[in-house]
């Protein structure tokens, strides 16, 4: 898979559910459709509830990967306002 | 307007709703909404959307408060005895919120002050506890084109109605004249039940939030009639009625009339 750039990154480390969504999706708000918003996070349950929720309200997550011991790396692409 | 870091804690459960997001939030904070009443009905409603985050809420009230408003005006308290209600409403919906401004008006709403009154507002709603006030409003909102969100309550029984002029019915499409006053209840047969006021007055703050998102389904061209006792929301149409003497094809009402008759003056 290619590498794929984000046009937006936000890094919500410390945060948990369910502001990891919610300052995920103010993000995502701001961003125009087909753009790319990274976020990086280090909540495990986070890692799993921002994806689904992300599909939930109609984007596609790209990607969900842990990047060290804490971190994760959410690459999720805007489909629709 | 970008939210601040509180206001994304205090408004979280807004925002990760689909239908309302950070731009729904912004569209509430920047609404602004006039009540009727700070009774019954007043209380709930504005209590609710000064939570929501309604920026602008301006509630009108003469009356004050009575040890018997108590066991249904949720936005007053034993210690606020003789307090104007629209003041009381206001400390009370901005010590909830301190996002939303409130301005308390210490008058009755008359045909010489409502249209100055709500001309800078988005939505009116009524929890007004007679019919003059009733039709009052109405034919204000009619003629300047205002959405209202109308309730109304007695005993086990509410009601609720969403006008929205030009586009759907109005109170007169329904009713045209309010009833003569022999039909109304006196006040020794009026009484309402505690917790019905909340249930209809939370009904009309569910509409306006909805209006205000421009989500959903508005209470256009029905009635919603809710019974305490059996537990039951019935639904009415209520078709526009192009003989309406207000909002009909040749009106006959084209300004407010005197509305002032001789009824009980219940106190819901």
């Amino acid at each position: 898979m290619e590498e794929i750039k984000p046009d937006r990154t936000i890094n919500i480390k410390g945060l948990t559910c369910p502001y990891t969504f919610v300052k995920s999706k103010l993000a995502i708000e701001d961003m125009e459709v087909g753009e790319v918003l990274e976020i990086i996070l280090d909540s495990e349950e986070a890692s799993r509830n921002v994806p689904k929720s992300m599909e939930d309200h109609g984007q596609k997550v790209l990607k969900v990967e842990k990047v060290s011991d804490t971190d994760w790396v959410i690459l999720v692409r805007k489909e629709k306002d | 307007m970008e939210l601040t870091d509180e206001q994304i804690h205090r408004y979280s459960r807004h925002i990760i709703l689909p239908e309302v997001g950070g731009k729904g939030q912004k569209r509430l904070l920047s609404a602004r909404v006039f009540i009727v009443g700070a009774g019954g009905l007043g209380c709930p409603v504005g209590y609710y959307l000064a939570a929501a985050g309604v920026g602008t809420i301006g509630i009108i009230d003469n009356d004050t408060i009575e040890l018997s408003n108590l066991q249904r005006q949720i936005a007053h308290s034993t210690e606020r005895l003789g307090m104007n209600k629209a003041e009381s409403a206001k400390k009370t919906f901005e010590a909830l919120n301190p996002d939303v401004k409130v301005t308390a008006i210490k008058e009755r709403i008359t045909r010489d002050n409502i249209l100055d009154l709500i001309k800078g507002y988005d939505i009116v709603v009524d929890g007004s506890d007679n019919f003059p006030t009733r039709y009052l409003v109405n034919d204000a909102c009619v003629l300047s084109g205002k959405p209202l969100v109308s309730g109304a309550i007695l005993r086990f029984e509410g009601q609720v109605t969403t006008i929205l002029p030009g586009d759907g019915h109005c109170y007169r499409c329904l009713f045209e004249q309010p009833p003569p006053p022999g039909l109304v209840p006196s006040c020794q047969e009026a009484g309402v039940l505690g917790a019905l006021p909340g249930i209809i007055g939370g009904l009309q703050a569910m509409e306006v939030l909805k209006l205000i998102l421009g989500k959903g389904e508005p209470l256009k061209n029905q009635m919603l009639i809710y019974n305490a006792l059996t537990t039951t929301f019935r639904k009415v149409k209520v078709p526009k009625n192009p003989g309406c003497p207000v909002c009909g094809e040749n009106p006959n009402i084209t300004e407010l009339q005197d509305y002032e008759a001789d009824y009980c003056e219940m106190r819901f």
